[in-house]
Parts: structure tokens; C-alpha cells; sequence
């Protein structure tokens, strides 16, 4: 299943958020939207989701999602969006107590999520016990758990430290080598973006557009280490940022 | 310099700490303390006469004014007749409340509808209303049992949609990005999102749903713990009035007790 973003356009009441965006995620795709804070990005990522609806322009699906699949499009959250009176199998379970699934189907989709994402032996504890980045890793493997077709990433690894993030970017590019998944990657960290996108949109300031889209053909499992050709992608991403990013951050906030 | 050397150098001094404290912990031999010295003065100076028995009966003698009531069966009629009202009013007012709190927390047109008017009542001594609610539901139970649903309806409306309206929005938003039902999210996010502030909604209308209680029981009661502290009042028969508040204060404890309990046990997911 592709997504097909076309002439999206938002605005809250008097400001402009986002502009004329057209899109393209295709399968098999890490799609990583980078951009100085305060430019649409996650409000873009909650359009192509279904959780707020732009004022112009549409969000469209091409072909049908796979068999077996329960929420096409799946969103792993900044804040992790953990249930914190459920344990680590029962957040998971939440999501797939709402469809016609057996006991012993459900169990068996839990045990084996928690086993890809490296959580079997956590299965009872509360959220309020793991840590950031074992925190994370149930909002992966309850995303896992629903058999998505896309996934949408809103910052997954901006709230956790930076080895945690070091140590979660393997995790997902493994991930990625292994399944293959589509996704729809919001962050503004360059260094996140260069290591596993596929194609780097990059969005201007406030109302946001997208100035540029970088391609980078190189296989995911090549991008670790010190790499020459990543680093320039990430300076040349840097010098079309960086007077946007100066600028947004001179920007009152409540401007509206 | 060696850093591992015990003496300081000439001109050196430790940094003087200044952190620390803020913390007060509860010790558990303290209150007992404070108690037992407490009823021991009162005790010594009611028979020492620096406290005159008209004033303050001595402790001792509330006591054996319960123990009286106890021997002649009276206290379990007393009781019997106060617990059925405050937890039938008790229990009503909460369960009401919590579906009136719920309903404003989830829908604009309940919202707009019933939260000016409990803003309203809310301040209301309900005591005031009793005349009201006399003629309404009878001299019986009827008016007692009111007077407390009333009193304990509103703290826990204003509890339960204060505790709905402080869900984390992003839990509901996840659970929408999930498919799950309005229902679902109602019953898996949003009530257990609610539950600490609804339980500490309980804790305050039981300590009304008390209040109320006696106030009720002080008209036209002929058994239940307000009705003897009321007539022990009139009879200047200090000894069972202090008799009858100590009890009081015993239900007021354990019915806090109880909703520990119960926070302990559903909030176990606190830390």
C-alpha cells in the first residue's frame, strides 16, 4: 500500500501552518520529513494518520493494505502513549482486544511482538518500571502487534538519551532489514534522518513547504559508523536548514 | 597534594552542606504517643479537679457511658440505623455522581447543560435543604438518605469530570490511531485515567456523607449515633456525647481506611 499525499494545506483560525505539500510514501520506504520546529511536521504526520483533517488537500491510499493487517496505519508516538495501569502485555493486548481475535491468536500475536522486539522477559511489568528506551520498544512491538501497513513516527527518539537512541536506531534498522516496513518518519535531528530515510523531505519554517526531497540510495545496513557521503548529505540538510531553524526560533510561539 | 590524605591543607575547609531536609516521614510510635499523653492529662486533670467534670467529662467516664451502651444492646440499634443511611445515601450519591461526572467529562451538550447547575447546588449547605426534603421524601429514612445522596453527589460530580477532563489527550488520541472503539476508549483509557481523581472524590464526600448524617439523625431520629449525641446534648450528659463523637470519629476513620484500601489496590500501578 502507497500513500499519496495531494496539495495538503492547513491553518489554525489566522496562521498558516502548511503549504501546498504533495507526497509521495511508496512501500518498502522510510520517509523522513525534518524541519525547524514549529513547522507543521507533526501536525502534517497526524494528517496522512486520519487524527486531524487539513483544510485543503487530501490524503490518499493507494491499493489496499496487506492480508492480516488490523490498522494500516500505525503511529509509534514521542511520549510513548503507554497505558500506565496496564502491563507490558496488556498494553499490547489493548489494541487487539477490539477485534475478532481469539484468545489464543491474541496471545500468540503478543508473545511473538514481544519476542522480535527483545521484551519476553518484561512481559508483567508496569510501564512506570522500564525504562525511556524499554518504554519505546512496547510502543514498537504493540505497532508490530496490529500488522501495519505504514508506520507513522512522531520523534520516536527525541525523548529518550543518546545512547538509548544509538542503541533503538539499530533496533529499527534491523527491524527494517528483516520486515521491510513503510514508514513515515518525523524528527529534526539530521543524524536521525541521514541513518533511515530513504528519502529526506525537508520542510521551510512556518506556514511549511517542502524546500527540498533528498534521496539516498545507499542500504540502510551500510549507513553505521563514520561514513564520508552520509556526512555530506547531513552538512548539505544542515546548510538548507539553517536559517530557517535561526528564524523559527525567533518566532513567538503564541504569535496566533 | 595527595587527594586520599586525611588532613586538610592550610587553607582548606569542607564545603558546608546545605541540602537536605523539606521531608517530614511519618513515624509509626509517634501518634500512639501523642494520643495516650494526651488522654492521660485530660484523665489526671479531671481527677486531680484542675479540669472541672462539668466542663469535660473525665475520659474515663465517656468510656464506661459507651460501655453502657454497649451492654444494653442500644449501640448496634444506634449503628445499625446510621450505617444503613450513610452508606445507602453514601453509595447512591457516588454511583450518580460518577455517571452524572462521567457525561459532562464526555459530551458537550451535559457539559453545558449540567455543569453550570452543579456549580450551583454544589455550595449549597445541603443541611438547608432539609426542611425541603422532609416534605419531599417523609420524616422517615427517605429525607436522611437524601440529604446525604445530595451532599455526596456533587463533590464527586466535580471529581469525576475534573478527573476526566486531566486524561492525557495523547492516550486518546493513540487509541483512536489504534481503531479502537468510543466505547473502548471510554472504558480502557478515560474511567481508569479518571479513577485516582474519582477515588479522592470518595474520600471527601465520605467525610460529608458523616456530617450529614448526624445533622439529619438530629431531626426526627429515634435511633442512629446523631439522634443519642443529641439527646445526650440536651440532657447535658456530657459523658455519652463525648461517647458518641468518639464513635463518629471511629467511622470517620475507618470508612478512610477503607478507601486506602481500595486506592491501594486499584492504583497499584503508582508507584
Amino acid at each position: 500500500m502507497d500513500l499519496n499525499l495531494r496539495h495538503i494545506s492547513h491553518r489554525y483560525d489566522e496562521v498558516e501552518v502548511l503549504r501546498d505539500i504533495n507526497l509521495e510514501i511508496s512501500r518498502g520506504q522510510i520517509v523522513c520529513i525534518i524541519g525547524p520546529s514549529g513547522c507543521g511536521k507533526s501536525t502534517l504526520l497526524r494528517m496522512i494518520g486520519g487524527l486531524e483533517r487539513p483544510t485543503a488537500g487530501e490524503v490518499l491510499q493507494l491499493g489496499t493494505p496487506p492480508e492480516g493487517c488490523l490498522n494500516p496505519l500505525t503511529y509509534i508516538f514521542q511520549d510513548f502513549a503507554l497505558l500506565p495501569w496496564r502491563t507490558v502485555e496488556g498494553n499490547v493486548s489493548l489494541v487487539l482486544e477490539d477485534h475478532a481475535l481469539d484468545g489464543a491468536a491474541r496471545e500468540a500475536i503478543i508473545a511473538d511482538v514481544l519476542a522480535r522486539t527483545k521484551l519476553a522477559d518484561f512481559r508483567k511489568a508496569y510501564p512506570r518500571q522500564l525504562s525511556g528506551g524499554m518504554k519505546q520498544r512496547v510502543a514498537i512491538a504493540r505497532a508490530l502487534s496490529v500488522r501495519p501497513a505504514v508506520l507513522l513516527m512522531d520523534e520516536p527518539l527525541s525523548a529518550l538519551d543518546s545512547q538509548t537512541r544509538e542503541l533503538l536506531m539499530d533496533d529499527l534498522v534491523e527491524l527494517w532489514e528483516k520486515e521491510n516496513y513503510t514508514a513515515c518518519y518525523v524528527t529534526h535531528n539530521l543524524a536521525e534522518a541521514v541513518r533511515l530515510g530513504h528519502k529526506i523531505v525537508v520542510l521551510s519554517r512556518r506556514p511549511g513547504e517542502i524546500r527540498d526531497i533528498v534521496e539516498i540510495d545507499m542500504p540502510l545496513s551500510d549507513r553505521a559508523g563514520e561514513n564520508a557521503e552520509l556526512d555530506a548529505i547531513q552538512k548539505r540538510l544542515w546548510t538548507l536548514m539553517r536559517d530557517e531553524a535561526r528564524a523559527a526560533d525567533r518566532e513567538l510561539l503564541d504569535a496566533r | 597534594m595527595p587527594d586520599n590524605g586525611r588532613e586538610y591543607p592550610v587553607n582548606g575547609r569542607p564545603v558546608p552542606f546545605r541540602g537536605g531536609g523539606f521531608l517530614p516521614k511519618s513515624r509509626r510510635i509517634i501518634a500512639p504517643i501523642v494520643f495516650i499523653v494526651l488522654i492521660g492529662l485530660w484523665e489526671l486533670g479531671t481527677r486531680t479537679g484542675v479540669i472541672s467534670p462539668l466542663i469535660l467529662p473525665a475520659p474515663s467516664e465517656a468510656f464506661a457511658a459507651f460501655m453502657d451502651l454497649v451492654n444494653s444492646g442500644l449501640l448496634w440499634q444506634h449503628l445499625a440505623a446510621s450505617l444503613q443511611r450513610l452508606l445507602i445515601g453514601w453509595f447512591s450519591g457516588t454511583m450518580l455522581g460518577i455517571i452524572a461526572g462521567t457525561m459532562i467529562g464526555l459530551f458537550s451538550l451535559a457539559r453545558s447543560g449540567l455543569q453550570p447547575l452543579v456549580s450551583a447546588i454544589f455550595p449549597i449547605p445541603k443541611i438547608a435543604l432539609l426542611p425541603l426534603f422532609i416534605i419531599w421524601f417523609g420524616i422517615g429514612e427517605g429525607s436522611k438518605v437524601a440529604t446525604i445522596l445530595f451532599g455526596t453527589f456533587f463533590p464527586t460530580v466535580i471529581a469525576t469530570y475534573g478527573g476526566i477532563d486531566n486524561v492525557d489527550r495523547n492516550l486518546i488520541r493513540m487509541g483512536q490511531s489504534f481503531g479502537l472503539s468510543r466505547l473502548s476508549i471510554i472504558r480502557k483509557i478515560i474511567l481508569p485515567g479518571a479513577l485516582p481523581a474519582i477515588l479522592s472524590g470518595a474520600r471527601i464526600s465520605a467525610a460529608i456523607a458523616i456530617i450529614l448524617l448526624v445533622a439529619a439523625e438530629m431531626i426526627a431520629a429515634e435511633y442512629g449515633i446523631g439522634a443519642y449525641i443529641l439527646i445526650a446534648g440536651s440532657l447535658m450528659a456530657t459523658d455519652q456525647l463525648i461517647a458518641g463523637v468518639a464513635i463518629l470519629s471511629c467511622m470517620g476513620l475507618i470508612f478512610a481506611w477503607v478507601i486506602g484500601r481500595a486506592e491501594k489496590y486499584f492504583l497499584k500501578w503508582r508507584a
